[in-house]
């Protein structure tokens, strides 16, 4: 404890920025590292997976079959003599791409509509923000499920509804940070030198919340991957041809009995990637020491 | 409190007439009729069902009708099976889905419970790393995956358990309520630690201990309360999750509730069916959040000043 606070010391008198002093404590935290590893290692994989998978994702064998792992089929194969692995690999491009993409559209609006709130203040605010709680309390769940059938289920609209869903934390984030950071001597100084709220919210505002957008949306990803899965499980989320981690343990449950490695292999890669990104998250909040609620 | 209560009921209204109009739209602007099967329907039967089902009206005369229906309790007919009601199809769901529901909840509060408040008594110690790294795990492992993996160890492997479904074989109960409770269990762990190693260490906590009383009344009577409140809290929200849960479980052990009869008209496109059960499950959810501020209010006094104070 001594010698941290003693180096913790040494290193503000050499200036660091937060951003060094996140970092170092970041790699303190083993299960941060770790998750931060696996996750980095996935996203190479997954943009390469066309490079490196050891079979062509359309590749079948109907001779072979379902066979279990081997030296030709690490992790087997499924019942039309696919190559597992490259399932696996291609369907973590497609979960990855839901869980980043629909992240993203989740934190372009949940960030735009807390800072205007937070920045606009009174009546806007107020409105926007009760806006805000009356979403929260309808069921999203069902809502998604809805929309996948009401307009068919294809993936942009996978991405805009999970999206939608998520921004709401996101938002309600960013107006109390943007309500408390208004308030300090630079936004005043930016307001007097004439610029823009647009200018302000963009330039002064949003990095200074970075922490705690960066932290949160660390954790949604994993909960939007989550629904991806739960909505593909159901089949009501990605279609074949394409696959995703969801989809493949959504087959591998009905063939469990007889090829259990179907349903385990695809399980182990979204747990695990999962577990990773949870860690990722708890292990920046507290190397950025954001404070408040996951939720 | 009557007060209190009344407050937010009134604040419950808009968010499920928000719900009701914005599925109903929602549903009436799906592509595709109801009734365009490959099957050429002759006009008059056409016109017949159309009348029945009230399609032949303007849009916003439907709406004001399927309100009036839904003020009488009524959900409406099914598209897909003539002759059966929404009402039906959530009559004989919803005693099923309830009872899987409140399985599921007495786990995850009572196992999720008990290994939080363990874990909060010697922090940092095994007793306390090895409940959460489960909860860890449960949380991560999705229910969808759980279910599975607990059918092929259990029911298949051992051959301890049924592997589906509902009251046919007893303890047929028992495999489907852990796998919808255990993601919850793992969350009320985290939650019910938490709060709790931030009551024990309160000042009437140290003053219960120092005028003697024995550690268990001092966690038993001084601390759960105020500990467990953030489970209260998120009582309300997990009956949402807990709803969704239940259509991947009851498709998984093909439980005959509300949960598969909802993916199921969303495959058929049962359109009324789908609005019908939004419209209750949405309206059940947003009575629960209420039930859980309420208690949470109850058990708060704080909160309930602060409800009555902004409102």
């Amino acid at each position: 404890m001594n010698t941290d606070v003693i180096t913790d010391i040494a290193q503000a008198e050499e200036g660091t920025s937060l951003w060094q002093d996140a970092w170092v404590r970041l790699r303190k935290n083993h299960l941060a590292v770790f998750g931060l590893v696996v996750l980095v290692t996935m996203i190479v994989i997954a943009l390469l997976t066309p490079w490196i998978a050891p079979y062509a994702y359309d590749a079948q064998n109907l001779d072979l079959g379902a066979s279990p792992p081997s030296a030709a089929h690490w992790l087997g194969t499924d019942v039309f003599g696919r190559d597992l692995l490259t399932q696996i690999m291609y369907g973590g491009r497609i979960s990855l791409a839901v869980g980043f993409i629909a992240t993203s559209v989740a934190l372009l609006i949940g960030v735009t509509w807390g800072a205007i709130a937070g920045y606009v203040g009174g009546r806007t605010d107020a409105i926007m923000m009760r806006l805000v709680d009356i979403l929260y309390a309808l069921p999203f769940m069902i809502f998604i499920v809805l929309l996948m059938v009401v307009f068919g289920r294809n993936m942009v609209l996978l991405f805009l509804a999970i999206g939608a869903v998520e921004w709401l934390t996101m938002a309600r984030i960013m107006r109390g940070q943007v309500q408390s950071l208004r308030q300090q001597e630079f936004v005043e100084a930016a307001v007097s030198l004439g610029l823009s709220p647009a200018t302000i919210i963009r330039r002064h505002l949003v990095p200074n919340a970075l922490g705690p957008i960066i932290v949160y949306t660390t954790l949604t990803i994993p909960s939007v991957m989550l629904l991806e899965a739960f909505l593909s499980f159901l089949g009501l989320g990605i279609q074949p041809p394409q696959t995703s981690w969801g989809l493949l343990i959504s087959y591998g449950a009905e063939t469990m009995e007889e090829y259990p490695w179907l349903l385990i292999y695809p399980g182990l890669t979204l747990t695990i990637t999962l577990f990773s990104l949870n860690f990722l998250g708890d292990g920046l909040r507290d190397a950025l020491d954001v404070r408040g609620s996951k939720d | 409190m009557g007060r209190f209560l009344a407050i937010r009921l009134l604040q419950a209204i808009p968010v499920i007439l928000a719900v009701i109009t914005v599925t109903f739209f929602l549903v009436r602007v799906a592509p595709g009729g109801p009734f365009d099967s490959e099957k050429a329907v002759l006009p008059e039967v056409k016109a017949a069902l159309e009348a029945q089902y009230r399609l032949d009206l303007p849009l916003f005369q439907q709406y004001t009708a399927y309100l009036g229906d839904l003020a009488q309790g009524d959900f409406g007919p099914s598209f897909k099976y003539p002759g059966r009601s929404v009402n039906e199809l959530i009559g004989a769901g919803l005693p099923v889905t309830a009872e899987l529901g409140l399985y599921a909840l007495l786990i995850a509060t009572v196992i999720g419970g008990l290994a939080g408040v363990i874990a909060s008594l010697r922090p940092n110690t095994p007793q306390d790393y090895i409940p959460m790294a489960l909860a860890m795990i449960g949380i991560c492992m999705p229910t969808f995956l759980l279910g599975p993996l607990l059918v092929l160890l259990f029911g298949i492997e051992l051959e301890w358990l049924p592997v589906s479904g509902w009251g046919d074989i007893p303890g047929d109960k028992l495999l489907p309520s852990i796998t919808l409770g255990a993601a919850y269990a793992a969350y009320i762990a985290r939650l019910s630690r938490a709060g709790m190693l931030e009551v024990l260490s309160q000042d009437y906590i140290r003053t219960a201990r120092a005028k003697g009383l024995p550690e268990w009344q001092v966690v038993v009577k001084h601390g759960l309360r105020g500990g467990l409140l953030p489970v209260v809290a998120f009582l309300g929200p997990a009956f949402a999750g807990l709803l969704a849960g239940s259509f991947v479980v009851e498709t998984i052990f093909q439980i005959p509730g509300l949960g598969r009869f909802y993916v199921q008209a969303a495959f058929n496109r049962d359109y009324t069916m789908i609005l019908g059960t939004t419209v209750f499950l949405s309206t059940l959810i947003v009575l629960f959040n209420l039930l859980s501020d309420v208690l949470a209010a109850w058990l708060n006094p704080r909160l309930r000043h602060q409800f009555g104070g902004k409102a």
